[in-house]
């Protein structure tokens, strides 16, 4: 997995205090275009602050979401209050939210401070604040220097930053970006998350973002809602999103994941024991589930936590231990992948860091191998 | 490399079927001889004649005229359909008026002017109004049917304009109204240029729907231009052509010029700015 | 409440698309009723010259008085019977069509050739085709006057080469009409193949070069259905403006090439029969309703396209 850099927990968050209200509430909106139902019934709660990401693959809802937030669609059912405020009936030229456009939407035929400046023209603020307020906002995006350019004369990067720029110098209450980093390449695009980070805590506006790249969700947000179909699948924190997805979509869209099929055999307060025909072994878990003995689940491991060995494990019970044969190796530099074909017949993918510099791969192409792993690396998913 | 050039014959025989006639009347408008195609030395006397028909002079004066008034009018009418038709999503009479919008693109000359014509007398009869034809019947006609076109040429000006330009803009807090004249205008401007020439040299063009709804003193240039031709070919008329196209050909250049200056100057712009970066 | 200012935006924006909309209703779709109206009443020597269609009729008897409504087919009835229109018609759209045919013989090549140039000549080069619609049309045509007539470019050419000796003329018949026609609307069908051809991938050749195609059978299997939609509507905007056209006809055809749009000029100017005149427009106009709907549906899809 790329960065993830861990938010220092200062204080009990938000989401978790009772005592807080949220900042944005979203109630059972629902968003019908014609008979495609974009937005179905969902509600969320946003917290002041916050750097919020709705992660979904295209025609999953989310921008649909974040324009109905800014007033450019109006929900087809269910109420949005920003700051306590039902923003039924209000314009988006009266809500105090402003919004980063996916294509940025620079105005062309403005002057990069003439279109900072735009947003404050249309509040009728003085003149010399509008200067003062606009020259600080270049100066926060690192763009003083280009005030007078068009955009066309701007590179991909400048231009974002403009954008950035003139939806942050009205200081609304809550900032709503569409796919901010999606039209930036790969190397720029790292570096502006952490700017986008920096600037977000530097103001304390509340950020939504919308974006279909799960990186740029785990690395800049404090919470993460996936969607999928018009639905929120699942909303937490980054961690608690790839570690404990809560269905098989989550846990699939979400890095990479296998996936044994299998039969509750033993339920107990403290694990659960399922027997699988996938993995050809028993997989043992240190943690109950809500299901009855008997029923049928799938338990997700992530690649990163099998570990492989030639040799058999030692201490091992016959539980959360199978065996196969090496099919293929990517080396990927930091880590390789191994593609490994069970007895079972079924094939698992698993990452080893690369801890050695070595010439000579100790596990390679044919080999048999032992494969395992702990009892929390499992997570069961009901059917 | 055969096709190529079986391509390029085929380009330069279209070049010269479109263009052949009209130098050929350009040299001919320089004959001394009446009998056009017979050469009987250079000379501008026709352009000296063409000077003092005052008949010409006053039609070519009444289409200008015309073509400015209508061009204007169709320009904010089409403007509005073409907005209408680009950014108002679906609404009540959307077909129909889409239908209204395209059909005289393509409409017969000789079915609108005869219906435009039928509409005036039926009007007259009613309401008094229009009191005899003349130029204002022109102007309506003529509006009417180069709307359309300015009405196609920023309906699609403004599909391939990014609409999250006049989202922004209102996201920021400025109103439709606002957005419009902001926003939206200034960047459409170029196309509301060219919308108003087409509509001008339409109008300028047209004899069949002004044949139609003119009344008596109200003869356009090219009214003038159909009857003398119908009597045979006449050099003078040849010299009035070289003079329309020489003008419209220098305009034309001059503005190609401009845009493609402007065009360069754009793309070295969008280069610094990648190289820069 | 919640559709308070739903209702204020809706309704400012009917107030601005009212003004269009009620110009286009006032003086596009109600003349259209009139001359239905029109068509459907008797040819009176008075001013105007038609029978009102709806009359007061007093009865002084009774002390009462009717609405009396006046229809007659009559002049339809004339259309149908009177071999006139009906040649007329027919030979209109032959016209029409063999038009659209040079059209496109001659505008295909030059709108392909005109896309496979380097990208900063194409600009120049669609400027060159469509220079000569900024000029006159009337001009034009009269040009190709003095290039047809007896004793004119053509003919002199012909003799001063020896291919002829007596006076030959193609002015004042069909093939005059042809050339004419064909020269006036060859912009209108360069610049939609031209668009259409302009957005193909040249990839999309060299791919099909690759998979073994040659460049011949590529052009039929690929290029040619790939520019359909051009075709279509370079091949309407040509052929629906001809099956009406006046002024060609009228200055390079002779006294027998027979087109609508001249019968309907004569009926009304000549004749003063504006009844008929009214009957011959609606004909056409219902001739011409099926392609200027597949007109507009082409247009209507090219618009969502763009989108």
């Amino acid at each position: 997995m790329a960065v993830q850099p861990i938010r220092k927990p200062t204080r009990l968050e938000p989401w978790q205090d009772p005592g807080q209200t949220p900042y944005v509430r979203i109630e059972k909106v629902t968003k019908a275009f014609g008979d495609f139902v974009a937005v179905d019934d969902v509600s969320l709660s946003i917290y002041r602050g916050e750097f919020f990401a709705l992660l979904g693959g295209s025609g999953s809802g989310k921008t649909t979401l974040l324009r109905m937030l800014a007033g450019f669609e109006t929900p087809t059912e269910g109420k949005i209050f920003i700051d306590g405020v039902d923003m039924a009936g209000i314009p988006p030229y009266e809500r105090p939210v402003n919004m980063m456009f996916q294509s940025y939407a620079l105005f062309p035929h403005m002057t990069v401070e003439q279109n900072v400046a735009f947003g404050l023209k249309q509040d009728n603020v003085a003149k010399t604040e509008i200067r003062e307020r606009v020259g600080a906002m270049l100066d926060l995006v690192q763009l003083g220097r280009f005030a007078k350019r068009k955009p066309h004369q701007l590179s991909g990067g400048q231009r974002q930053r403009v954008a950035l720029a003139r939806s942050l110098v009205k200081r609304p209450k809550l900032l709503l970006l569409d796919e901010p980093l999606g039209a930036l390449d790969k190397r720029l695009r790292e570096q502006t998350q952490f700017e986008l980070v920096n600037i977000q805590e530097k103001l304390g506006v509340t950020f939504i973002v919308v974006t279909h790249d799960q990186e740029e969700a785990m690395t800049m947000s404090s919470r993460i809602a996936v969607m999928n179909h018009g639905v929120i699948a699942q909303t937490g924190t980054p961690t608690e999103i790839y570690e404990y997805p809560q269905s098989r979509f989550v846990a699939e869209f979400i890095g990479s994941v296998n996936m044994f099929e299998g039969r509750v055999v033993e339920d107990q307060s403290d694990h659960v024991l399922i027997r699988s025909e996938d993995a050809g072994c028993d997989l043992y878990i240190n943690h109950a589930v809500a299901v009855p003995s008997g029923a049928t689940v799938g338990v997700a491991v992530r690649p990163e936590k099998i570990a492989l060995s030639k040799e058999p494990p030692a201490g091992a019970d016959g539980r959360n231990v199978a065996t196969g044969i090496v099919r293929e190796i990517a080396y990927l530099g930091d880590v390789s992948i191994y593609l490994v074909e069970l007895k079972t017949g079924k094939t698992v993918r698993v990452t080893a860091p690369n801890l050695v510099r070595r010439t000579e791969m100790p596990i390679t192409w044919d080999d048999e191998v032992y494969l395992t792993w702990r009892p929390f690396a499992g997570v069961v998913l009901a059917q | 490399m055969k096709r190529m050039g079986f391509l390029s014959w085929a380009l330069w025989f279209g070049y010269a079927f479109l263009y052949v006639p009209i130098v050929l009347l350009i040299v001919y408008s320089f004959n001394e001889s009446r009998l056009v195609t017979v050469w009987g030395g250079f000379s501008t006397k026709w352009y000296a004649e063409l000077l003092h028909n005052d008949q010409l002079l006053s039609a070519a004066w009444l289409s200008l005229e015309v073509a400015a008034m209508s061009a204007t009018v169709a320009v904010v009418l089409g403007t509005i359909a073409g907005l209408a038709l680009a950014r108002f999503g679906r609404f009540r009479g959307r077909t129909l008026f889409g239908g209204m919008i395209t059909a005289p693109l393509v409409m017969p000359d000789v079915i609108t002017g005869l219906s435009l014509l039928l509409l005036f007398v039926a009007l007259e009869q009613l309401i008094g109004w229009p009191d005899g034809r003349g130029v204002t019947t022109i102007t309506i006609a003529h509006t009417t049917f180069t709307m359309a076109y300015v009405a196609v040429i920023i309906q699609s000006r403004l599909v391939s304009l990014d609409e999250s330009l006049e989202e922004a803009a209102m996201d920021l807090g400025a109103r439709p109204a606002k957005v419009f004249f902001v926003i939206t205008l200034p960047i459409i401007a170029p196309a509301i240029v060219s919308g108003w020439l087409l509509a001008f040299t339409l109008s300028l063009d047209d004899v069949v729907v002004a044949s139609f709804v003119s009344g008596p003193g109200s003869t356009t240039l090219p009214m003038v231009i159909f009857s003398s031709v119908k009597f045979g070919i006449s050099p003078q008329i040849n010299a009035l052509a070289t003079l329309m196209v020489t003008v419209v050909s220098v305009g034309i250049f001059i503005a190609s010029l401009i845009i493609n200056r402007q065009e360069r100057q754009k793309q070295r712009d969008e280069q610094m700015a990648v190289q820069g970066g | 409440m919640i559709n308070r200012l739903r209702r204020i935006g809706l309704w400012g924006r009917g107030a601005v698309l009212a003004v269009p909309f009620l110009w286009l209703l006032l003086f596009f779709l109600v003349p259209f009723l009139i001359v239905f109206g029109i068509s459907l009443s008797e040819s009176v020597i008075a001013q105007p010259p038609y029978a009102p269609l709806v009359q007061w009729l007093v009865d002084e008897d009774a002390g009462t008085t009717k609405l009396q409504l006046l229809l007659n087919l009559s002049n339809y009835l004339r259309l149908g019977g009177d071999d006139l229109y009906v040649l007329a018609y027919l030979n209109s759209v032959k016209i029409a069509l063999i038009t659209t045919v040079f059209c496109l013989l001659i505008g295909y090549p030059m709108a392909y050739a005109i896309a496979r140039a380097e990208p900063a000549k194409r600009g120049p080069l669609m400027m060159l085709v469509v220079l000569p619609f900024w000029t006159s049309f009337l001009i034009r045509i009269y040009a190709w006057i003095g290039i047809l007539k007896a004793n004119g470019v053509i003919d002199n050419l012909l003799r001063w080469t020896g291919l002829t000796t007596e006076p030959f003329e193609l002015l004042y018949s069909d093939w005059a009409v042809y050339i004419g026609m064909t020269y006036c609307y060859l912009p209108f069908m360069v610049l939609p193949l031209y668009a259409t051809l302009e957005k193909m991938d040249p990839t999309l050749l060299e791919a099909a070069a690759d998979l073994g195609c040659r460049p011949w059978k590529a052009f039929l299997t690929v290029t040619l259905p790939l520019s359909l939609p051009g075709i279509i509507a370079g091949s309407l905007l040509v052929f629906i403006p001809s099956v009406g056209e006046f002024v060609t006809p009228e200055l390079l055809g002779g006294p027998d090439t027979l087109m609508i749009g001249r019968v309907l000029w004569n009926e009304f100017f000549a004749n003063r029969d504006w009844p008929v005149a009214s009957a011959v427009a609606i004909a056409l106009l219902l001739f011409l309703v099926v392609p200027i709907m597949i007109f507009q549906h082409v247009q209507g899809r090219e618009a969502e396209a763009g989108r």
